[in-house]
């Protein structure tokens, strides 16, 4: 019963996802607007018919059907009633059907908040784009991917999700909020869509799409940094980011979305990089789909390429349609796209956003490069090969230093032109702190060239930012006699916006030092252990008292007792463990981290003799990784300010979603109330 | 020539040798950082070029072949394809699983000594996740352990 509620929903929902683009598309062009409102009704019911069949599938997971295939798949009887729940996104099918869900919440919510819209016609196009993108996922779940099977005779019992899913709650956090990310960057691309084919290039809809693009971006971001974290707490070796080919996948989008999220600023203040723009938003949604592809497909054998299947090839034809589809669209309005502006200074803000914007496309370039590259080979030459770590870190590391720096030197400078003077006074106290961090880092002991580098970068970026709060603080103590803390707090109020980006800023500033903090000072030793020794690394000793062994409802249990001491003193008990799970051969290890700001002790075992008298330890001493998590913490709190509804913008209909808030003196007139209520997500903040 | 071509001259100029330099870089470093997937039969017959390149070795462990050093943490084994057998020299505990005939990938070089020096190895193991025979449970193995020290 459940399977065929969840399978006719997702199959109604196909139908209503094809009539309503074409509706949507019928209906703009021949101005119906009863078509266009039955459009919008059927990305509601779509909203609604994957609600019921995730909602099914969640509880074909609980109740342990397993006449459903995706059950009969990653369900067991033994799993705990957290896991079965988030096993719906452990494989292909289920992480499908939740996209699915996703995308249709995103459509329904586009339509939702833009319904009446003064975009006109784009709004229309838009939908249809979302629901075309939609239709295609939703044909994944009634062909290839359908999670709905019929299994017959139904097994008595399943084996349970993959053992590497189930081993942490991060596994709850990190999946859906990639999902988030990456489907939210349909709509950026939908707007896009839009924008090409009704012709409104103007700059209304970049407002709108901008505030979309933050939104995914945030998700995105916070996805990569729970994906780190998780890797960290369950792989075992220490380390969170290893240029994994899925890791990548999540990697890319992000940078193609932070380089459109620079770009869209200097085509709105100056009319430029119009075409360039739109070609990264396009970039972005492909490469969202082309990283479903490498995850899902099974096409790179990586720790996350759990599942595979045959749905290569819809994923590849698609990525092909959307690619010609763009390109003509792109190049049938070329002609519109012209630039207004034209660079007038060297050194200006426009420059600064211009090179950020060719060092993030070189650096998703390399990654792509490096990701595809095996597949390539493979398929051209007929060798497995693999690219390695070092060719990653050997061009991103001089990459990652000149957008550390860039991000130092970009709100410091004014736009179109800057002043001796004005440089003089942005640039001194910056400079002075970068060669004091060089200094200093060497002194301390750093040796390698890129940590000095970006201890001393940070230090610049890190002065640049804050001033520019501390700057605009004091102007308004000044100016309205407010105390520090008011000062700061309506500073940020007055153009969320740009302050929200200079505290994303400050993010990437604590993320960057970690980083290179952890990776330059990490220590290493492993050894196998008796009962009772210890083992010494920095100013910890580590003793190994004794192993256990415990049945969990799941799994088998195998753990070490450990005591951490430092001068002889205890100070805390770890307890790294191995977890057996049926069907693998693998153990997934639990490893202990005693996580402090100063820096984090990580205990990983690795083996055990099996009569109890010894263990074999990896313990790794790493200063700062805390930091890379926090870090992660502010560039999504900075994305959030910058998105966040203004109060003072909903209450007050003056600010019109189709013009940004500059100054009230340039306010266009007011529209109805109930407009900029309704578009109060796609408003913009005043300019940075 | 105007200044407007002039600029839009030196504007051409300068992106193409960025982006040719770039390239560069971005061919000579992945030349340089490939990593082979190789059998022992492969490898071997790479002659010169076997040695001290980046590789990936797959295999299976000969049984009886393991020599294992707790102590110094020395592992050492010999690896075959059914034709041809490497040595293989490893730091640090092998994981859980490893065993006798087992699949495994080492990663690391072949010296001239004749021995694959592995920093890194990993027990093959398949991404698909299978049911279990009936009758089979891994963790069965370990249920030995220390049942008197269970808490």
């Amino acid at each position: 019963m459940t399977r065929i509620i969840g399978y006719t929903a997702t199959a109604v929902a196909l139908a209503l996802a094809v009539y309503g683009a074409a509706a949507a598309v019928v209906g703009v062009r021949g101005r119906r607007s009863d078509l266009l409102r039955s459009s919008e009704l059927a990305a509601y019911a779509i909203f609604a018919l994957l609600t019921v069949a995730n909602l099914a599938m969640v509880y074909a997971l609980v109740t342990r059907d397993f006449s459903v295939s995706y059950v009969a798949q990653v369900g067991s009887r033994a799993t705990p009633l957290f896991f079965t729940v988030i096993s719906l996104w452990s494989a292909l099918e289920g992480s499908i059907l939740f996209w699915g869900w996703v995308l249709s919440a995103y459509t329904a919510a586009v339509v939702y908040l833009h319904r009446g819209s003064e975009l006109g016609p784009l709004v229309p196009y838009a939908n249809a784009t979302m629901l075309g993108v939609g239709a295609f996922f939703y044909l994944l779940l009634v062909g290839p991917a359908n999670p709905f099977g019929l299994v017959w005779p139904v097994p008595a019992d399943g084996p349970g999700p993959n053992p590497l899913l189930q081993n942490h709650p991060l596994m709850a956090v990190h999946p859906p909020l990639l999902y988030l990310g990456y489907v939210g960057m349909t709509v950026p691309f939908a707007f896009a869509v839009g924008a090409l084919l009704s012709g409104r290039l103007d700059d209304a809809w970049i407002r709108s799409t901008r505030r979309w693009t933050v939104c995914a971006w945030v998700f995105l971001s916070l996805a990569i940094v729970a994906g780190m974290w998780w890797s960290y707490e369950v792989l075992g070796w220490g380390g969170y980011w290893a240029w994994d080919p899925v890791e990548n996948a999540s990697f890319m989008p992000w940078l193609t979305a932070t380089a459109f999220l620079h770009s869209v600023m200097v085509q709105e203040r100056r009319g430029m990089l119009k075409v360039w723009s739109l070609s990264l938003i396009i970039a972005t949604f492909l490469l969202t789909i082309l990283g479903t592809f490498l995850t899902r497909s099974g096409v790179l054998s990586s720790v996350h390429a759990f599942a595979q299947g045959t749905i290569g090839y819809y994923f590849l034809a698609f990525i092909a349609l959307v690619l010609l589809f763009s390109l003509v669209l792109l190049a049938g309005r070329s002609g519109e796209l012209k630039s207004e502006g034209t660079l007038d200074a060297v050194v200006s803000r426009e420059t600064v956003f211009l090179i950020n914007n060719l060092v993030l496309s070189a650096f998703t370039f390399t990654v792509l490069l490096g990701t595809l590259f095996p597949l390539v080979a493979e398929a051209v030459r007929g060798v497995k090969v693999s690219v390695g770590a070092p060719f990653f870190n050997r061009m991103t590391v001089p990459l990652c230093a000149a957008l550390l720096f860039l991000l130092g030197v970009g709100p410091a400078l004014p736009w179109r032109r800057a002043s001796r003077e004005e440089l003089r006074r942005k640039f001194v106290p910056p400079f002075v702190a970068m060669v004091v961090a060089g200094i200093a880092s060497v002194l301390v002991g750093v040796r390698a060239p890129y940590a000095v580098l970006t201890f001393a970068f940070a230090a610049f970026a890190l002065v640049a930012n804050v001033r520019e709060f501390t700057i605009g603080a004091a102007a308004r103590m000044r100016a309205h006699g407010e105390g520090p803390l008011v000062a700061l707090f309506r500073l940020v109020g007055s153009n969320r916006r740009r302050y929200g980006g200079y505290v994303a800023h400050l993010g990437v500033i604590v993320m960057a030092v970690a980083v290179a903090g952890s990776s330059t000072f990490k220590r290493e030793r492993e050894a196998t252990l008796s009962r009772g020794e210890v083992l010494e690394i920095g100013r910890y000793q580590v003793r190994f008292d004794r192993l256990w062994a415990q049945d969990e409802a799941h799994r088998f249990v195998v753990g070490a007792d450990v005591t951490v001491l430092t001068n002889g003193r205890a100070v805390g008990r770890l307890d790294p463990r191995l977890n057996f799970y049926g069907g693998t051969d693998q153990p997934i290890a639990t490893p202990a981290v005693r996580s402090r700001p100063r820096e984090d002790l990580y205990i990983n075992l690795m083996a055990f003799e099996r009569d109890g008298s010894s263990a074999t330890l990896r313990v790794l001493v790493e200063p700062l990784v805390m930091w890379i998590w926090v870090g992660g913490g502010i560039l999504g709190l900075g994305g959030l300010v910058a998105v966040w509804p203004s109060r003072r913008r909903r209450g007050r209909a003056s600010a019109s979603f189709e013009r940004p808030a500059e100054p009230a003196v340039e306010a266009p007139a007011a529209p109805p109330a109930n407009v900029a209520v309704r578009f109060g997500i796609a408003g913009g903040g005043a300019q940075a | 020539m105007s200044r407007k071509n002039r600029k839009k001259i030196a504007l051409a100029v300068g992106s193409v040798l960025i982006l040719s330099s770039f390239g560069y870089l971005l061919y000579g470093g992945i030349g340089d950082n490939l990593v082979y997937f190789l059998t022992p039969t492969e490898l071997l017959a790479r002659g010169d070029a076997a040695y001290d390149a980046p590789v990936r070795l797959g295999g299976q462990v000969v049984p009886g072949s393991i020599s294992w050093n707790a102590e110094t943490l020395d592992l050492r084994f010999r690896m075959t394809d059914g034709e041809k057998e490497i040595e293989v020299q490893s730091r640090g505990a092998p994981p859980q699983m490893f065993r006798d005939g087992i699949g495994v990938v080492v990663e690391g070089r072949y010296s001239r000594a004749g021995i694959f020096e592995s920093t890194n190895l990993m027990v093959k193991h398949s991404n698909e996740y299978r049911a279990p025979p009936p009758g089979h449970e891994p963790e069965q193995m370990y249920r030995t352990l220390i049942r008197e020290e269970k808490r």
